[in-house]
């Protein structure tokens, strides 16, 4: 309780002076710095399944290829969605910066239904692959490919439930350096994901079509 | 929360953070993103070159948009207390990340010579 009364003060103090609310206290300046370490940690979580797959890319035990399975519309929208997420989540922290409560709000919405697009595309891609008969035990190749991209989606949904608890707390406190840094933090747990599927759309989709 | 008030005003105000009142970063970021990306699907998908050279091409394309939403979107290079820590972690990390996936690719090209 005594820390919201403190970070609210924190907050009225550090806006007179142009600091962003998320560095203002040292206690979130260090979360920010944590939550570096922590996507430090995901880059070689992630690097460890794209080895994986690249690996395992032309071991298809009889069944389908990439070639084959992948479906350039569909990977297509998905980058798309999840791309412009990105920017509208960069717009949100933007407003949050000028203290429009209202506008962090409706951006964050914005971000929240596109990253649900993505993962309407996604959960279709995977529903089409499986009726195909491309299932994750069907080959090596799409047990290393449903793990990449499926660890990648997983963490987009989670973003999904982070991202709404944070839109209610914002709804209910309004922005102050508490706020703000988990708003800051959320969105750069977003912009990772968005990383992460630069090089999905690149090494696995694009690659997948041409080798 | 040992946050004195007056701990507060030795800090150092920050570098000329005035208040924009239109996102251009965000925007240039956005448009050089789209272009990035649909240079790497034209390569791919439409250019047919060889296997080596698209995919060296679309893998260079993919670090410039990683470093558009590095710089442009997280903000990795604007912290007030100083941004060399969470550069050197995240400097690191994409440092072992290419460790593991070149080092990964160069031992199975072995795999043919084993077996």
């Amino acid at each position: 309780m005594e820390s919201a009364v403190n970070h609210a003060m924190i907050a009225e103090h550090e806006l007179q002076h142009d600091v962003p609310l998320e560095f203002a206290t040292e206690d979130g300046s260090l979360r920010v710095l944590g939550f570096w370490v922590f996507l430090a940690a995901e880059v070689v979580l992630f690097s460890c399944l794209f080895a994986t797959y690249i690996i395992m890319h032309g071991m298809t035990a009889g069944g389908p290829t990439s070639k084959q399975l992948y479906d350039v519309k569909g990977f297509a929208w998905e980058t798309f969605f999840l791309l412009t997420s990105s920017f509208t989540c960069g717009i949100a922290t933007f407003e949050m910066r000028r203290g429009n409560k209202k506008g962090v709000i409706a951006w964050l919405l914005v971000t929240i239904a596109f990253g649900l697009g993505f993962l309407g595309f996604e959960i279709q891609e995977f529903v089409a692959d499986v009726h195909a008969g491309a299932t994750m035990q069907r080959s090596g190749f799409l047990t290393a490919f449903f793990t990449l991209v499926g660890t990648h989606g997983a963490h987009v949904s989670m973003g999904i439930l982070w991202m709404t608890s944070v839109v209610i707390q914002i709804a209910r406190r309004g922005i102050d350096s508490m706020t703000s840094r988990k708003m800051f933090i959320v969105s750069l747990y977003w912009h990772f994901l968005d990383v992460v599927w630069i090089f999905i759309f690149t090494a696995v989709y694009l690659t997948g079509k041409v080798i | 929360m040992a946050q004195s008030s007056a701990e507060l005003h030795k800090k150092p105000s920050p570098q000329n953070h005035h208040h924009e009142t239109f996102p251009w970063k965000h925007i240039v970021g956005y448009i050089i993103s789209l272009v990035l990306t649909a240079l790497a699907f034209g390569t791919a998908l439409r250019l047919h070159l060889s296997t080596t050279m698209t995919l060296t091409i679309i893998v260079f394309l993919a670090v410039l948009q990683m470093l558009v939403q590095l710089f442009m979107f997280m903000h990795l290079t604007e912290r007030i207390h100083g941004d060399t820590f969470q550069k050197i972690f995240i400097y690191t990390g994409v440092f072992f990340a290419a460790v593991v996936v070149v080092g990964t690719i160069w031992v199975m090209t072995f795999k043919s010579a084993v077996s």
